[in-house]
């Protein structure tokens, strides 16, 4: 489905303030698969993200989406195979247009834009089942500016924009880092629920370690930009969260650091 | 002085399309386009040069439109290809034009006194108004329902949030490059319904067209509100009458004088820029001290639960 190799990206390079964001990165996700992210603060999960949607193009390596290369595909040419939810509730839906013009700038995601109307009753009513899935009642705000939306809202209706056209792989950069413990809650079960139905093959970084532990069946960590822990499902069954910082400790050398953390 | 209201309304209508196509990028792309100052004579330049030729003055206007689409192209690519700052591309491509619409005229300004102007056979004067009304309006309606469709979705998109509609597989570089073109097609169009209707056409016509545009967006947003594509379009040209009219009016006092008039525009221009962001900041001031005195007030009254350690 997926696959890096060899990938990576410094930053700054050549000067006293050079870094490496990501460093000989290999990764192969299967069709199906849904793998946590975790890592301490600059250990390069969104700079791995940034290389895989193309707002980044690595320095050494290659991206591949079904075995077809994309690694110098600009990020809207790749974005028809890639659905993205930011972790800023802002970033991902138009504050000044409406909740079903924004829909309908996501279900034109694989199409293209031509001069038929955006918003047609057909596609209406498609949104309207689509936003019923949600159950937060947005479907009979269709015509509300998505600006006065909360940010729970606004998450939400980016991760249904984002999935709206089952894309072949679904990125979730700390989706919910950004919302209260209650709505994060709410956004992680549609998630949930999404991922399964839609099948969808997702990568979600994560700085909740006893999410990253529950949900998905491939849990990765990532630390001075390389993977150096690699969970599969048998194994994460059984693991806890001490367990998982004790690993990190023993493999890196140093604690794990990240002013958000949650151990869960 | 219902003749200067009648002219002032006239001009009005034949100014809105300039008025709509700043709207375009201002408000719509959020990217300042100093074009327009050049784009504006352009229209001018090509439509006098095609009517003195005898042209059509359909052909004329076409042509007009069409040289405007292709000089904001230019600020477009200058901009997204060429990664120069914004206005800088606009001052670029309207000092370039300059020269350009010299090229075009090859002189300073033509005349056109032979040429009949468009609707002058009508009468009266408000049937003219109207008809000429209507044709702005089938303007409007075709920029609405464009800005309706996916490509015009992207548009606005691009003006509202460039990451995530990129993050749709929208090119927001063509988009933008679109949305320049456009906006200077209406200006150069405007350009060439007043070189046509004032009968010349002149090097220096288009000089301070983008503060009177900017003037007409703001009092109209001021006026007949934005809420929706519709309005916000519907404000624009009923900006650009009202504009028209205000200075008319102001030209009527009698120690302003005509040389006055960018004076007053730029005036006008801060003012509308200025107010509403002071308002907003004293308006969200008072909003916080009257919450904070509500909950202030609550607590006093229910006394919290967890008595805090002294």
């Amino acid at each position: 489905m997926l696959e890096l190799s060899n990938v990576s990206k410094l930053f700054y390079p050549g000067t006293p303030d050079e870094k490496i964001a990501l460093f000989g990165i290999n990764l192969k996700l299967n069709p199906g698969d849904f793998i946590t992210v975790i890592g301490s603060n600059g250990a390069g999960k969104s700079t791995l993200m940034n290389v895989i949607s193309g707002v980044m193009t690595p320095d050494t390596g290659h991206v591949k989406i079904n075995n077809s290369a994309i690694t110098h595909l600009q990020e809207h040419q790749r974005s028809r195979w890639i659905g993205r939810v930011f972790q800023d509730p802002m970033a991902g839906t138009a504050p000044h247009m409406t909740i079903e013009e924004n829909l309908a700038m996501a279900y034109s995601r694989d199409k293209s834009r031509g001069l038929a109307f955006g918003v047609t009753a057909r596609r209406r009513k498609l949104f309207y089942e689509q936003l019923g899935r949600l159950n937060l009642g947005l479907e009979k705000r269709i015509r509300a500016k998505v600006g006065q939306l909360s940010g729970g809202e606004r998450q939400a209706l980016s991760l249904l924009m984002a999935t709206f056209t089952k894309p072949q792989i679904l990125l979730l950069d700390e989706h919910t880092a950004a919302l209260d413990p209650s709505r994060a809650e709410l956004i992680t079960r549609l998630t949930e629920s999404i991922v399964r139905e839609m099948k969808l093959t997702t990568l979600m970084v994560t700085h909740n370690m006893e999410q990253a532990i529950r949900l998905g069946n491939r849990l990765i960590m990532m630390d001075k930009g390389r993977i150096i822990l690699d969970v599969n499902e048998e194994r994460k069954k059984d693991l806890t969260v001490a367990q998982l910082l004790g690993e990190f400790e023993q493999i890196s050398g140093h604690k794990m650091t990240d002013d958000r953390v949650v151990f869960g | 002085m219902l003749d200067s209201m009648y002219g002032a309304v006239e001009l009005g209508l034949l100014y809105s399309l300039m008025a709509l196509g700043v709207f375009i990028t201002f408000r719509i792309l959020d990217f300042p386009d100093l074009t327009v100052d050049g784009s504006f004579a352009t229209g001018g330049a090509v439509a006098a040069v095609l009517l003195s030729n005898g042209y059509s003055m359909w052909i004329a206007m076409i042509a007009a439109f069409l040289a405007g689409t292709v000089a904001g192209a230019c600020t477009g690519l200058l901009h997204t290809k060429g990664k120069i700052n914004g206005l800088l591309s606009g001052i670029l491509m309207m000092i370039a034009l300059h020269s350009i619409n010299l090229r075009i005229m090859g002189k300073p300004n033509t005349s056109l006194l032979d040429i009949e102007p468009m609707f002058s056979s009508i009468s009266p004067i408000w049937v003219k108004l109207i008809v000429m009304a209507v044709c702005i309006l089938v303007i409007k309606f075709l920029l609405d329902a464009f800005l309706r469709t996916d490509m015009g979705l992207a548009l606005r998109a691009t003006g509202d949030n460039p990451r995530m509609i990129r993050s749709f597989g929208a090119n927001t570089d063509n988009t933008k490059m679109l949305g320049i073109s456009l906006s200077n097609g209406l200006v150069a169009l405007s350009g060439g319904l007043i070189a046509q209707q004032s009968s010349y056409a002149d090097i220096s016509m288009g000089i301070g067209m983008i503060v009177i545009g900017l003037a007409s967006v703001i009092i109209g947003e001021a006026i007949f509100g934005a809420r929706t594509v519709f309005w916000a379009t519907l404000a624009a040209v009923l900006g650009s009458i009202v504009y028209r009219i205000v200075v008319a009016l102001a030209l009527r006092v009698e120690w302003l004088e005509a040389s006055d008039l960018k004076l007053i525009t730029a005036l006008i221009v801060i003012v509308a820029l200025v107010l509403p962001s002071a308002r907003r900041a004293m308006k969200q001031k008072s909003m916080a001290k009257k919450r904070s005195a509500q909950l202030t007030a609550e607590a006093s009254k229910t006394p919290t639960p967890t008595g805090g350690a002294r």
